[in-house]
């Protein structure tokens, strides 16, 4: 099975995150970046589906140089390769025009099945598998925490507010997946060093036939006005339980009419 | 003034969510508000009566196997074909992983904006979004297209506005496309009659210092006694104390509500980025240092096994 697994580098969201002051996007400069950790459940799902049942796994990541390292790291975990769109008029894309130029990626890359984390943690958006699949006309299964391939049929167990849902396609499908899914190995050693000398394609915007102003700023269907830190929450009142702790407590949410 | 779409989230056992009732609101600040009930056979005709009282002027509704025996695709299929023939002024969604769904495949098929997560909408199309952990307040517009967002649960109070919705059955024509995904199974596990984690008004939560599953009964009970919703940190949740959905966090659910509990739990910032914008926070962790505590309104620095015992008898007495 031909498995591309799509891969955000994001600014550690355990760290402090800002907005850039000139041009309002995610400061990718200043901040830790490191690999969407969602992601590296779905490279793991496409690593397992290779182990049981054959094929190559293809990681796709769209971000500027310096996603590079993410890349490298992805693969250090045992992808065969990578395809990095690295162009800078893609600078300041939203996400419809981020799903264009993904899935004109994509369709060079004739996969089966496209594995994605469900969100990534800066942005949250969580409409990329979904965008990709109404573009290329296949099959979304979303928000898996379990996934069966057998044959060309997919059948995935999908978290709901109320429960679960039992859904199944044929590929070519896009499937997103929760943490909940699996547990992502750590990259060995050997891998870690076979990750250097594994293929990593650049591909510039005209490379996939998009012009470059459909993305980036030119090509944004949504523009962020103004940003503000929020006020940080202060500490209001700590008190040690030395026997009536509960029962302060519940004086505290009385006088906030919680009781 | 124009149409205001309003994609209803329900329920075949609550009804009508809460969010639903937050969007009409929201939309009647911006236009007419019609709600679009999309769903199995029968749904609208169950649901109008709720949607009139928040001031849904109308009701669309497409129903039947074809758009609730697949996963998303039909659904937004037939929203985007109503947006063509109504035009209206904006289109909102819950920010849920169904509303989020429906609103990705809206903004492709119609080449739109879409603004996710959104707190709040002026008539202007300006929405307020918190991200970052509740770290940063940004405002954003549609620049092409019309607004088209999801609205994050407990953003706005509802309000009723009564109007006396007629239902108007849409016409569905789905694709094959749209058929892809076939839902074969949906089963519920919510326990009980507890408000929905989003939703709720009172959340509480536990995390690892609960120590095991049986003793997460604590948590229910004190949810149950202030009216609340249960949620996990991560923690509990991969200890295997508690089971996913319920888990609020980075990977998990953002909640906002009046009251958050948090019973044992350390407060690391991927748990604080969701509940950060909780109005009130009260904290019981026996480790001082802990840094719920930079956050919590009111904290009590002690056992969770004494201290939430004596909570819940409190409370009892004071009923």
């Amino acid at each position: 099975m031909n498995i591309v697994v799509l891969v955000k580098q994001v600014p550690d969201s355990g760290a402090d995150r800002n907005l850039r002051s000139d041009d309002n996007t995610v400061d990718r400069g200043s901040a830790n970046n490191v690999i969407n950790e969602m992601d590296e459940y779905a490279i793991e799902e496409a690593l397992k589906i290779k182990e049981a049942h054959g094929g190559e796994v293809t990681i796709l990541t769209m971000g500027p140089d310096r996603a590079t390292e993410s890349i490298r790291k992805a693969l250090s975990m045992g992808p065969d390769k990578a395809v990095h769109v690295l162009d800078d008029a893609l600078h300041g894309s939203c996400a419809v025009a981020t799903s264009k130029v993904l899935a004109a990626a994509l369709g060079q890359l004739n996969a089966d099945l496209v594995l994605c984390g469900s969100e990534s943690t800066d942005g949250r958006v969580q409409v990329m598998p979904h965008m990709l699949a109404e573009r290329l006309g296949i099959a979304a299964l979303t928000g898996a925490r379990k996934l069966t391939v057998d044959g060309s049929t997919l059948t995935v167990e999908r978290q709901t507010e109320e429960g679960y849902e039992v859904v199944t396609a044929s590929t070519p499908a896009v499937v997103s997946v929760w943490d909940t899914i699996n547990e992502p190995r750590y990259p060995s050693f050997k891998g870690i060093m076979a990750a250097k000398k594994k293929p990593v394609q650049t591909l510039a915007l005209a490379d996939l036939g998009v012009a470059a102003d459909e993305v980036g700023f030119a090509g944004a269907t949504s523009a962020v006005v103004e940003h503000s830190k929020r006020p940080p929450r202060s500490a209001g009142v700590k008190v040690t339980d030395e026997g009536s702790g509960g029962v302060q407590l519940v004086e505290f949410l009385a006088t906030e009419k919680f009781v | 003034m124009s149409e205001v779409l309003v994609v209803v989230e329900a329920t075949g056992e609550f009804g009508v969510k809460k969010v639903t009732l937050e969007m009409l609101t929201l939309a009647r600040e911006l236009g007419t508000p019609s709600a679009v009930v999309l769903g199995g056979a029968g749904a609208a005709d169950a649901l109008a009566g709720k949607l009139g009282e928040y001031g849904a002027q109308k009701v669309y509704a497409a129903e039947g196997d074809q758009i609730d025996g697949y996963l998303v695709a039909p659904k937004a299929t037939v929203v985007a074909d109503l947006v063509k023939r109504v035009q209206p002024a904006a289109v909102l969604l819950a920010s849920s992983q169904e509303g989020k769904e429906i609103a990705a495949r809206l903004a492709v098929k119609l080449d739109n904006g879409i603004l996710t997560d959104v707190t709040d909408l002026a008539a202007d199309g300006t929405a307020t979004q918190v991200v970052f952990a509740g770290s940063a307040i940004v405002k954003s517009k549609v620049t092409r297209g019309l607004p088209l967002v999801t609205v994050r649960p407990n953003s706005v109070t509802p309000t009723p506005a009564a109007a006396t919705p007629a239902v108007e059955q849409l016409t569905v024509t789905v694709t094959d496309t749209d058929k892809l995904t076939r839902v074969v199974e949906r089963v519920a596990e919510q326990k009980g009659s507890r408000p929905e984690l989003t939703e709720a008004g009172v959340v509480v939560a536990g995390g690892r210092g609960v120590g095991n599953a049986d003793n997460f009964a604590l948590v229910e009970e004190l949810a149950d006694l202030l009216g609340g919703a249960v949620g996990a940190s991560r923690a509990a949740v991969d200890s295997g104390y508690y089971p996913h959905q319920f888990q609020v966090g980075q990977t998990g659910k953002t909640v906002s509500p009046q009251l958050y509990v948090a019973l044992g739990i350390s407060g690391a910032i991927q748990h604080r980025a969701g509940m950060q914008t909780s109005k009130t926070i009260v904290a019981v962790n026996k480790d001082g240092e802990a840094p719920i505590f930079e956050l919590a309104d009111y904290g009590v620095v002690g056992d969770l096994f004494k201290v939430v015992p004596q909570v819940a008898e409190e409370i009892r007495k004071r009923k």
